[in-house]
């Protein structure tokens, strides 16, 4: 039988705003297949989000959605997290609203362990905004504030969120849509903070600037670099300049979890009011 | 301490709106520290995990207050509390508070502006940015209390209304008031007022996060609570969802304002002292306004007479009651601690039609009550 979409899409808000080919279709895609096979009630998962052209993602999911202000929406979705933990707490963003305005929130949410997952949509560039470089552009390529190339090195988020203390930290690619989705799962039912990185193609932004103005062209040039963490171990420095590891990067089953943390504490201090 | 058989307090003011809040039903409260609020912080760490609530000291104020507000879209009563600079930095997510109505309370511990200004001394500077800090058109309940009594309970209220209307409501102190120890009496639980938020009680499956056809008020629902519903920071229609369409725009704009402006008889708040026959007349709030009641009492025993209006809630600004006080007055004072901002909305009030004065300090030290009694003899 054919996989069942619709539980989780608002069939109404469509057609959706991104351009043909855009990366963040998969993203999605993946995260309504990892709903599914949990077996996630829509009504159960709040999806929480940023600005820019991956935060536009909630809006068509049909689950409990809330579309914040840029960069915010780490802490939006803490509020909501803190205060009813029995639910699933999800964070989608881009690369500039994620790990550039939101940086702060990204890496203190990763520190305190709190059970949410945060996706971040990285195409290398702020799409909505006009194509600007964000802190995932590479170094020398193009973008609208960088129209002799990139004088900014980049981030490398798998390893900035595992430095910052994140328990589970995966990445995937856009073209390897079933390894996302296997990705996005794992990291669905990672107690603790999981951050995914989904590295994806803006071709309207990121590559006209960058000869790949084809989005096929730009998922190929994902996909040719990305690499198995097995072969990445293997590879020599000038080997790895040109590939990035893909699948679960870091893992961490015994680091407390924030909202368990507290709780424990609340019970505590009951035991000691009552006795 | 028992006074007469009833409990009394003897509390900084930013200890009473710790445990005014937890009074109230606050059980989620996101903080960043900064003088001379910080106290709220620490007390609400200490209060919150005992009622089964949540405390979280949020890596920086923006980040407080995105808390704040998705705590409170998941059903929480939440509050958070900052100073100046802080305040600054929470403007764009209070805003986002008012588009989504999502109901909490800030608190304002005023302090000496602007930029880091001086973070140990009070000011009244923030009373404007109060009502026009956040980017665009808005409706604003904000409410100054002047004694630690009236903290307990216009904390209590601060949250009545942020329910009752949906929306953030500021609480403005300063430092004087924050760090000012002063006897309070704890209303018993059950003695005073709890208000919440109307809920919506329909088919979840039907729920409309935005339903204003019969009420300015929308029912709420809290998420996960059988809907799934959208929010966003974007003008929305009924379904909560994006909307460019401008007559809806100018309705919606329209309805916010008027769920504040047209009910400001459950929102007002002024108390006056020793107006009767008054010819001049003082107005003043928060901290200063004790100064001046001390002035306006010094000036009565010398046979001035002289009364006084002292706005509790600040925002919507009592334009009428200022009218009514003001029109037949020789003289308006009016003592603000800082350089100018209430008499503004004063002057208006009174269709600049009263002669007016001022009395502003800046620099740390409150006005103190001879300085409003020596412009009181000025103006007699």
């Amino acid at each position: 039988m054919a996989f069942d979409y619709m539980p989780y899409i608002r069939q109404e808000k469509m057609p959706h705003m991104w351009c043909p080919g855009c990366g963040i279709g998969t993203v999605m895609k993946s995260m309504i297949r990892s709903f599914s096979e949990l077996e996630w009630a829509p009504e159960d998962i709040a999806v929480v989000s940023g600005i820019g052209c991956t935060s536009r993602l909630p809006g068509y999911l049909n689950v409990n959605t809330l579309h914040t202000t840029h960069g915010r929406a780490i802490s939006f979705a803490t509020g909501i997290k803190m205060h009813r933990q029995d639910k699933h707490v999800v964070v989608i963003s881009g690369d500039g609203d994620g790990s550039a305005i939101g940086g702060n929130h990204l890496i203190h949410a990763a520190r305190r362990n709190i059970d949410i997952t945060v996706i971040i949509n990285n195409n290398n560039i702020y799409g909505m905004t006009g194509g600007q470089y964000s802190p995932t552009t590479p170094l020398g390529a193009k973008a609208a504030t960088a129209p002799y190339g990139n004088l900014e090195p980049s981030f490398d988020l798998v390893k900035l969120l595992t430095g910052a203390g994140a328990s589970f930290v995966a990445r995937g690619q856009v073209g390897n849509g079933k390894q996302v989705a296997q990705l996005l799962k794992k990291a669905f039912e990672h107690k603790g903070f999981s951050f995914v990185e989904i590295v994806s193609n803006c071709h309207t932004q990121f590559g006209r600037r960058n000869k790949m103005a084809d989005p096929m062209n730009m998922v190929n040039w994902i996909n040719d670099r990305a690499v198995s963490e097995r072969k990445w171990e293997k590879m020599s420095d000038d080997d790895r300049a040109k590939h990035f590891p893909v699948g679960v990067l870091h893992e961490d089953t015994e680091r407390p979890e924030y909202c368990d943390t507290y709780e424990k504490l609340i019970a505590k201090l009951a035991e000691q009011q009552s006795a | 301490m028992t006074d007469n058989g009833h409990n009394v307090k003897f509390w900084p003011g930013n200890i009473v709106v710790a445990e005014a809040a937890i009074a109230a039903g606050c059980n989620f409260f996101g903080g960043y520290p900064i003088t001379p609020s910080s106290e709220i912080a620490h007390h609400m760490s200490a209060l919150l995990p005992r009622h089964g609530g949540h405390f979280i000291q949020m890596e920086d104020e923006i980040g407080a207050m995105g808390s704040v507000i998705g705590a409170s879209l998941a059903g929480a009563k939440a509050l958070t509390a900052t100073s100046g600079p802080g305040m600054s930095l929470k403007l764009e997510n209070l805003g986002f508070g008012y588009m989504v109505e999502a109901p909490c309370v800030v608190v304002n511990v005023m302090r000496g502006g602007p930029s880091t200004g001086l973070p140990t001394h009070p000011a009244q500077a923030d009373l404007m940015q109060a009502r026009w800090g956040t980017h665009g058109d808005h409706p604003t309940i904000a409410i100054a209390p002047s004694f630690h009594q009236e903290i307990y309970m216009e904390t209590i209220r601060a949250f009545n209304l942020a329910e009752q209307f949906r929306m953030p409501v500021i609480l403005l102190l300063d430092e004087v008031l924050g760090h000012l120890s002063e006897g309070v009496i704890p209303p018993e639980p059950g003695s005073f007022e709890i208000i919440n938020r109307k809920m919506d009680t329909g088919d979840p499956k039907t729920f409309l996060p935005y339903n204003v056809e019969k009420e300015d008020v929308p029912p709420f629902r809290p998420y996960f609570d059988g809907a799934t519903w959208h929010t966003t920071g974007l003008n929305h229609d009924a379904t909560g969802f994006p909307t460019t369409n401008p007559e809806y725009i100018k309705s919606d704009m329209e309805r916010h304002i008027r769920k504040v402006l047209g009910n400001r008889d459950k929102i007002d708040k002024v108390e006056y002292y020793m107006a009767d026959d008054a010819e001049i007349g003082v107005i003043s709030f928060g901290s200063t306004a004790r100064a001046a009641m001390a002035a306006v009492k010094k000036a009565r025993e010398a046979g001035v007479k002289v009364g006084m209006l002292r706005p509790v809630t600040v925002w919507p600004f009592p334009k009428d009651q200022v009218y009514e006080f003001g029109r037949d007055k020789k003289y308006l004072v009016v003592p603000e601690f800082n350089m100018g901002q209430m008499v503004y909305e004063v002057e208006r009030a009174v269709h600049f039609d009263r002669p007016i004065k001022r009395v502003n300090k800046v620099g740390g030290v409150p006005i103190y009550p001879n300085e409003i009694l020596a412009a009181i003899e000025e103006v007699a």
